[in-house]
């Protein structure tokens, strides 16, 4: 899930600096850091080796001569460096992460032990097979804990995140109709709300976008959608609950129409995690779906990844899966690692390899951990979270749309009409507060969006914190303390910065004169 | 439940404030068809203790590396990972963020990815890079997709020359089939591939050269740089292995125009294939039509040097069905190990280290090669290098693996034929012991 850079200013106004300076730019547990190329140099190294034996080189001649400038540091240098660097991070196990659609729910660090297994993190993905059972069973046990949550009958585990995931899904979709000669159904129907990679996805499987407008209610308009209708249509991608944080009450007869004209239904499984334990996605009539193993099965972010995107797929599209799958045959597991005989169908390979194992280790823990049980209540808090979030600003903020939500609460900018204050300010002053903001001018269809996602790893203690510190920003912006917004953050490692001129006069690696210059 | 902090009296002032007797009042919007009264037929919660049990047992059936001698490769390398690196990547700070879209606050990400970009230019010999790709194979997808656009979508082919990696062959047509690009492929067998030079005419937006190549040969990029520049292509340059660059010359000295690769070898352990890091590199000119999140420099309001990812008008979120690739989440937590292990070896390691996979290799590559019915295909190679056995490659190495050693790849694996060549690699995790468990073993069995 991203930020969107429309409708929001993105050059800070210059900040005074008559604050307290200090002499060495440190302040106090807050260190300065300069990049490694200012303060390492080639010839230092953090790591000792044996040296080489003396052999004939076989490099045919292609020997690097030339230096390649990359500086080294020792062992204490590189810590002090990456320690005094992550202290500008924020973190969920810092603080409140509310990123609507984002899911930054906990860690937990079990899952992290299992993944550095040797027989999990250190086996080769060619190893032959016979010595790497106990991987491809964890691969198919994941995938029945995926079917069996999902409601599916097949599950593609070699995605590498969600919008690969997208892509596997309406490739299968492409797949069978090409596979069926229904090669004039090229129109994919996506709803204006839809997060960026639904469009561009559909894009990249050579379908045409059609936008479906939003009703009032926030909902995909199903007049709009009827209208849409036809024999061209290879299928919807629709998400939910949607990017509104609700669930789509039409859904079965979105399924059923979509159906009826001959296309496939995506859904984007985003928000999965609203529903585990209580909706199977597969009694809703849906085709295909990727799940973020990153954000409804936890495995950590990691400052944008890696991510893990499985993609369950229904009866008519599950021949086509990707290359390669596991199958088991008895006592053993195997792979299906070519496009002959039972990979035949399949509409190809997506990635070197067999997926993200990494994930899949941690993934596999989080749901065994939690149990059908304790999936279940995670989900039933994380909506609760969500409704008691909505509940306790609807008096001083702007829900987008009325009645209840599911896991994450969409309020417009409605509250801060007429304060001079934009939503960008209000999530500025939020970092001050000690919270990350919530996703902003993300969806689309509602103005100055913001959209917060607490999850079901908040204490009821520390949304009471929250919401206190969200009741006191909204009363100051009423009261158009626009100053104390526009200026914010002043608490943060750095000032707003200026996107702008990063994108006008684009610096993307330290250079020695771009230094010198300086 | 040990991770969700609510209980029932939390739960019950909660849905008062919300104003519903019952959680079922919550999802009131789904079909009543579709709610699910009984919990799903899946286990229950279990304690840490026992799922750590589980998957203890699970793990002890695989034969890891580090527990054998270990001569695999094909696109995934077994090197030592200083321990810091791990220690760093799992500080929360880093672990526990999300994409750094909020920049005050994410300043340490940010940071970490300039000098990740920096780095991998840097290695590459090209003038920029990207924050990373899911893995080499996708990033060799987006690049010949990417070739396509800066040719303005005029010419739509793309020659693959012979030694490029199966898999990163098919994930590239995979990509390319529902785009309308059209790939001249040859198979892959071992020998530089003169005919892809030929392949290139005034249809063809790329040639994808790799090198070293699959088959471990280093292949000199400078004809197909002139040849494809002459057609007005590009030359998109492929590696499999960034430490060889410890050694070679870069791809962006012999004239490529951007070059994709897998990152693993440096701070990313095998895993069984993944996660990995593609790394993606190309020249200045191109960089409006490059994939993926880029990081860059630029000033806060008091003037102060800080990072923030930009050129977002290429990505999807602003461009939707226009953007450059889909790609959002891509490898974070991959680039901070490739860059911490970058750091910790600098200049001087990364070469040290380079020169001993190279030494280790050559060692092998004699010894095995003098056994009878062994034979080395390679005239020059890196740290990997193709055999061809008087044997099926694939019986040999399940036979070395039943004497616990794993002894390589066969080249089968990757192509479903050529089943008596073998492709085997030596690291610096490689010891003289295990050299001469090889040769022993290898010997046994072909004789």
């Amino acid at each position: 899930m991203s930020m969107s850079s429309k409708g929001r200013p993105t050059s800070p106004v210059a900040a005074n600096s008559n604050e307290h300076e200090t002499v060495s730019g440190n302040k106090g547990l807050m260190q300065a850091e300069n990049l490694i190329f200012e303060i390492g140099t080639p010839r230092r190294t953090g790591v000792d080796f044996e040296p080489a034996k003396d052999v004939r080189s076989r490099l045919g001649g292609m020997e690097r001569t030339s230096e390649i400038g990359l500086p080294g540091l020792t062992e204490p240098q590189t810590l002090r460096h990456y320690v005094r660097l992550s202290q500008k991070n924020y973190a969920i196990d810092l603080g409140v992460y509310p990123l609507g659609s984002c899911t930054m729910k906990h860690n937990p660090r079990l899952n992290e032990k299992v993944a550095r297994m040797p027989g999990f993190g250190d086996v080769h993905p060619l190893q032959p097979q016979s010595t790497v059972q106990g991987a491809l069973e964890l691969i198919d046990e994941l995938a029945h804990w995926i079917c069996t949550l999902t409601g599916m009958p097949a599950v593609a585990m070699t995605p590498k995140a969600g919008a690969h995931g997208e892509w596997c899904g309406m490739a299968a979709i492409r797949a069978k109709l090409d596979a069926d000669g229904q090669t004039h159904k090229r129109r994919v129907l996506v709803p204006e709300s839809a997060h960026g990679t639904n469009p561009a996805t559909a894009a990249q499987c050579g379908f045409s976008i059609d936008e479906i407008p939003a009703s009032g209610d926030g909902r995909v308009n199903l007049a709009a959608l009827k209208e849409k209708l036809g024999d061209d249509v290879a299928g919807i991608m629709l998400t939910n609950p949607n990017t509104c944080g609700l669930f789509e009450r039409d859904i079965i007869e979105i399924a059923e129409l979509i159906h009826s004209v001959g296309g496939y239904f995506y859904c984007d499984g985003a928000n999965f995690n609203a529903l585990v334990g209580r909706v199977r996605p597969g009694d809703l009539g849906i085709d295909a779906m990727h799940l973020n193993l990153h954000k409804t099965f936890s495995t950590p972010h990691g400052g944008g990844g890696p991510g893990a995107g499985p993609t369950v797929l229904s009866d008519a599209l599950k021949d086509h899966a990707p290359l390669p799958f596991v199958i088991k045959d008895g006592e053993k597991y195997r792979l299906v690692e070519h496009s002959n005989g039972e990979g035949a169908d399949s509409f190809g390979r997506m990635c070197a390899f067999h997926g993200q194992m990494g994930m899949f280790t941690r993934a596999l823990t989080y749901m065994m951990s939690h149990g059908s049980d304790g999936l279940r209540q995670a989900t039933e808090d994380a909506v609760l979270n969500a409704n008691y979030i909505q509940s306790s600003l609807s008096d001083v903020m702007t829900p987008a749309f009325g009645g209840v939500c599911m896991h994450e609460a969409l309020f417009d900018d409605r509250f801060l009409e007429n304060t001079g204050v934009t939503t960008l300010d209000f999530a500025k002053a939020m970092i001050d507060e000690g919270y990350h903001p919530m996703t902003m001018y993300f969806p689309l269809v509602v103005h100055g969006a913001m959209l917060v996602e607490p999850t079901e790893s908040e204490s009821k203690q520390e949304l009471d914190r929250f919401i206190s510190a969200m009741r006191g920003l909204a009363v100051r912006a009423k009261n158009k303390e626009t100053a104390f917004f526009q200026t914010a953050p002043v608490h943060a490692p750095m000032r707003r910065l200026d996107e702008t001129q990063a994108a006008r006069k684009p610096v993307l690696r330290w250079t020695e004169a771009v230094a010198a210059s300086e | 439940m040990r991770y969700l902090p609510l209980n029932e009296n939390d739960r019950a002032e909660m849905l008062a404030k919300v104003g519903v007797d019952s959680i079922d009042d919550l999802f009131v919007d789904v079909p009543k068809a579709a709610v699910l009264d009984d919990l799903i037929d899946l286990p229950r919660y279990q304690s840490e203790a026992a799922v750590e049990r589980y998957m203890n047992r699970l793990q002890a059936k695989n034969m890891s590396a580090g527990a054998a001698p270990f001569f695999c490769g094909a696109g995934a390398y077994k090197h030592h990972i200083p321990s810091s690196v791990d220690h760093l990547i799992q500080r929360s700070e880093f672990l526990t963020a999300y994409t750094p879209y909020q920049p005050e606050i994410s300043q340490g990400t940010l940071q970490t990815l300039f000098e990740f970009q920096t780095q991998v230019a840097m290695l590459t010999g090209m003038e920029v890079a990207n924050a990373s790709m899911y893995d080499g194979s996708t990033a060799c997808a987006e690049a010949v997709v990417m070739a396509t656009r800066v040719a303005r979508g005029k010419k739509m082919k793309a020659v693959l020359a012979s030694g490029l990696h199966p898999h990163y062959a098919a994930a590239t047509q995979t990509v390319a089939q529902y785009l309308g690009i059209e790939l001249a492929h040859n198979a892959a067998v071992p020998g530089n591939d003169a005919n892809a030079i030929d392949q290139i005419d005034e249809q063809t937006a790329c040639i994808v050269v790799q090198s070293p190549n699959l088959f471990g040969e280093i292949v000199d990029l400078e004809p197909y740089a002139e040849a494809a520049h002459a057609a007005g292509a590009l030359l998109i340059a492929v590696f499999n292995e960034p430490v060889a660059f410890g050694a070679i010359k870069s791809p962006g000295e012999q004239g490529a125009d951007i070059v994709v690769g897998e990152g693993q070898g440096i701070g990313v352990g095998l895993n069984f294939g993944g996660p990995h890091v593609g790394l993606f590199a190309c020249r200045q000119k191109l960089i409006r039509q490059m994939p993926g999140r880029i990081c860059g420099e630029t000033v806060d309001a008091k003037g102060e040097r800080g990072f923030v990812l930009t050129l977002s008008t290429r990505e999807q979120h602003i461009r939707r069905e226009k953007a450059t690739s889909n790609i959002c989440t891509n490898s974070g937590l991959c680039c901070l190990a490739f860059t911490i292990h970058m750091t910790l070896l600098g200049e001087a390691g990364l070469r040290q280290m380079a020169a001993i996979n190279h030494a280790n290799a050559c060692t092998l590559a004699d010894k095995l090669s003098a056994i009878e019915g062994v034979e080395l295909v390679n005239e020059t190679f890196f740290n990997e290098f193709t055999l061809r056995l008087s044997k099926d490659a694939d019986q040999v190495v399940e036979a070395l693996a039943a004497k616990g050693i794993l002894g390589g790849v066969p080249v089968s694996r990757l192509t479903g034929d050529q089943k008596d060549l073998l492709l085997v690699t030596a690291t610096e995790v490689v010891t003289d012991e295990d050299i001469e468990a090889y040769v022993a073993s290898l010997t046994d069995l072909m004789s």
